[in-house]
């Protein structure tokens, strides 16, 4: 099938280049970093992850939500969404392949990263989300090419596919729940020390991840043949906005707890996010336009109407997306390092050259989507041919 | 046509397969490696000899009462030199095994507005507490931060991978990441043979001069400090600083997060 990605418009082939360009340059800043150190980045003796490690969060988030197709079409028999799982499963390859892009552009001694395997340490979250991320790119790289390959001989997918499928649901539930796990077992560190966390992650990456999807749905019929459908965008549309909604619920569970019990050590960070502390504040703008935009797309996305109209739900969808995205990763992260366990304010901020790699590793995942959808789209309009 | 597809996708099949397993081998043949150089670069560094300072468990009693700026200044310039620690001009990429702090930053918890003038402006040094239950160890992926037996928690320079996880994990801010290359720029200005020079990309900390005991000396902070700090073994009940303890009322940093520091601040 992969040939099919080899046969494209003119379009395809400039899109497909102008990716190869972008990752060209931004792998360029990369090698500056493994000559002079992480040191290139704004990261500190305070502030150790920054926007590599908010973006990795972000994505095992979208990867995960792929798992909000295949409920629905597998355990519920939604048939509806057969025609777009196998774009949530792509999605998700894209994003995990883009999580463990992330992981390496963070490491100091990237060369060594084989260490985690020839000293296998379970005490460590770390060990384990490496488990859990590299088998999930491999269910979804089994699950998905094969269901497609079976669609495109009009026989049904082998008998041997189902378990796969079936685990592909705790399996996508687990990859957030680790990657939530790396931060709220961290002795003092107040802000990620929630129980929370994990049912925080999985509740926005179903609403940032499909409504992504369906941003993608909306460009893939526009420049496509292929139209993944009207009651398949709206269905995603609702899964948004319980999923934005269920994320604001449980910030606000946060909200209530770190500012009735007053406990500094869980106040400071919100304080800090929202409202600045000691005179600093860099992410304070950042922070209340997150909040902005995730509220204002549960509105749009809550009134039939507004949701109904797919111009204003390409536009709720954007703002949800890039609430999300600021909100999880950069004040997520950098939220919880601010003040640091000294109670001192260092502030974080991306510097431009690690924009440029963050840059470069979304070019790979999008070119590897690109061509994941191209095949995708290719056998789709081959059936309907 | 059919049959070029699925010999594709045959050949795509065994391709993916036969990655994984050269990935697999090349993983176990540097394993063997890594081990075996490893074991040499350790006997190498590391001599113990017969006068060795051994105990069941390191601790260190901080006196503050008898701290002042200018002992803060010495023991970290001692403990600075023998450790090789660079000196970075940019703050960001500052490293320091021990420093000197306020009160109300070593002990955020328990800071007061009607806190006792002499502790309000003392120079408190805070180090790596060499935990008893360290969270740094248990996040490390890779186990190149460890505990001895003898408590102190120490770092494999060769094995660390620069994920930073046991920053994130350290309650006390007590390690430093080598965000550029620390022997490069003239950055450690008296380089102390004895103990070996880091790379970029890895981190470190104090390790309570495990070099130093090894050879019958006492921890550089300790020998610097006109007798502020105390160290010594906590396990044994004759030992000085647990006298002191004995004697003395003292606190150690954030003993709510079951961490069970083995350093000490009498106040």
């Amino acid at each position: 099938m992969l040939e099919k990605a080899l046969k494209g418009s003119k379009a395809y082939w400039i899109w497909v280049f102008a990716l190869l360009g972008i990752i060209t340059v931004g792998f360029s800043f990369y090698l500056k970093q493994l000559d002079f150190g992480l040191g290139i980045t704004g990261m500190s003796r305070d502030v150790t992850w920054g926007f590599y490690i908010a973006q990795f969060t972000f994505l095992v988030g979208v990867a995960a939500s792929a798992v909000m197709l295949v409920i629905p079409y597998y355990l519920h028999n939604y048939k509806a969404f057969g025609r777009i799982t196998i774009m949530g499963e792509f999605l998700a390859i894209a994003s995990v392949i883009m999580c463990i892009l992330f992981i390496i552009a963070d490491l100091g001694q990237p060369m060594r990263l084989l260490n985690v395997l020839l000293y296998p340490t379970p005490h460590s979250m770390l060990f384990w989300d490496m488990i859990v991320l590299s088998g999930y790119l491999m269910i979804n790289l089994v699950v998905g090419w094969n269901v497609l390959d079976a669609e495109r001989n009009s026989v049904p997918p082998a008998k041997w596919l189902k378990p796969l499928i079936y685990l592909s649901v705790p399996w996508a539930i687990s990859i957030h729940t680790v990657t939530a796990y790396l931060y709220c077992g961290l002795p003092g560190r107040g802000f990620w020390l929630t129980a929370i966390l994990a049912p925080r992650f999985l509740a926005s990456a179903f609403a940032g991840g499909p409504a992504f999807l369906i941003l993608l749905c909306l460009l893939v019929r526009k420049v496509t043949k292929f139209d993944p459908g009207k009651e398949q965008i709206q269905s995603l549309a609702k899964v948004v906005v319980y999923g934005s909604i269920a994320n604001m619920f449980f910030f606000l569970c946060e909200v209530f707890v770190a500012m009735y019990s007053q406990i500094p050590e869980h106040l400071d960070h919100l304080q800090y996010l929202f409202f600045g502390l000691h005179g600093h504040g860099v992410l304070v703008p950042w922070m209340w336009t997150a909040m902005t935009l995730i509220v204002s797309g549960i509105i749009l996305l809550l009134i039939p109407a507004a949701r109904k109209n797919e111009a204003v739900l390409a536009v709720a969808c954007i703002f949800t997306f890039i609430g999300i995205w600021i909100d999880k990763g950069m004040g997520m992260v950098a939220g919880g390092f601010v003040p640091n366990p000294l109670h001192e304010v260092h502030e974080y901020f991306p510097t431009f050259p690690e924009v440029m790699i963050a840059v470069a590793v979304y070019g790979t995942g999008f070119l590897v989507l690109t061509i994941l959808y191209k095949v995708f789209v290719g056998v789709k309009t081959e059936l309907a041919a | 046509m059919e049959k070029n597809r699925r010999s594709f996708l045959k050949f795509a099949g065994i391709s993916v397969l036969g990655l994984g397993s050269l990935s697999l081998l090349d993983g176990l043949t540097s394993d063997g490696v890594i081990a075996s150089s490893g074991q040499t670069s350790a006997e190498a560094t590391f001599k113990t000899t017969a006068n060795a300072l051994t105990a069941q468990r390191w601790g260190m009693v901080i006196d503050t009462r008898k701290i002042d700026g200018g002992i803060c200044k010495d023991m970290e310039e001692a403990c600075h030199t023998a450790h090789n620690v660079p000196d970075h001009e940019e703050k960001r990429h500052e490293i320091k095994w021990i420093w000197e702090t306020e009160y109300k930053h070593a002990f955020p918890e328990k800071t007061d507005e009607f806190l006792t003038e002499r502790l309000k402006d003392l120079p408190i040094p805070v180090l790596c507490n060499h935990c008893q239950n360290p969270p740094c160890v248990q996040a490390c992926p890779t186990q190149a931060t460890f505990q001895r037996p003898d408590g102190i928690v120490m770092m494999d320079f060769h094995r660390c991978i620069g994920c930073r996880f046991c920053m994130a994990a350290c309650p006390f801010g007590s390690r430093s990441f080598n965000f550029r290359d620390p022997r490069a720029d003239n950055a450690i200005k008296h380089e102390n043979p004895d103990f070996p020079t880091r790379m970029k990309g890895v981190v470190e900390k104090c390790n309570f001069c495990a070099e130093r005991l090894a050879v019958g000396k006492q921890p550089a902070c300790v020998e610097a400090s006109q007798g502020a700090l105390i160290f010594g073994d906590l396990g044994d009940p004759e030992s000085e600083v647990r006298q002191l303890l004995k004697e003395n009322y003292a606190i150690r940093r954030k003993q709510n997060l079951g961490t069970n520091p083995s350093v000490y601040y009498l106040v």
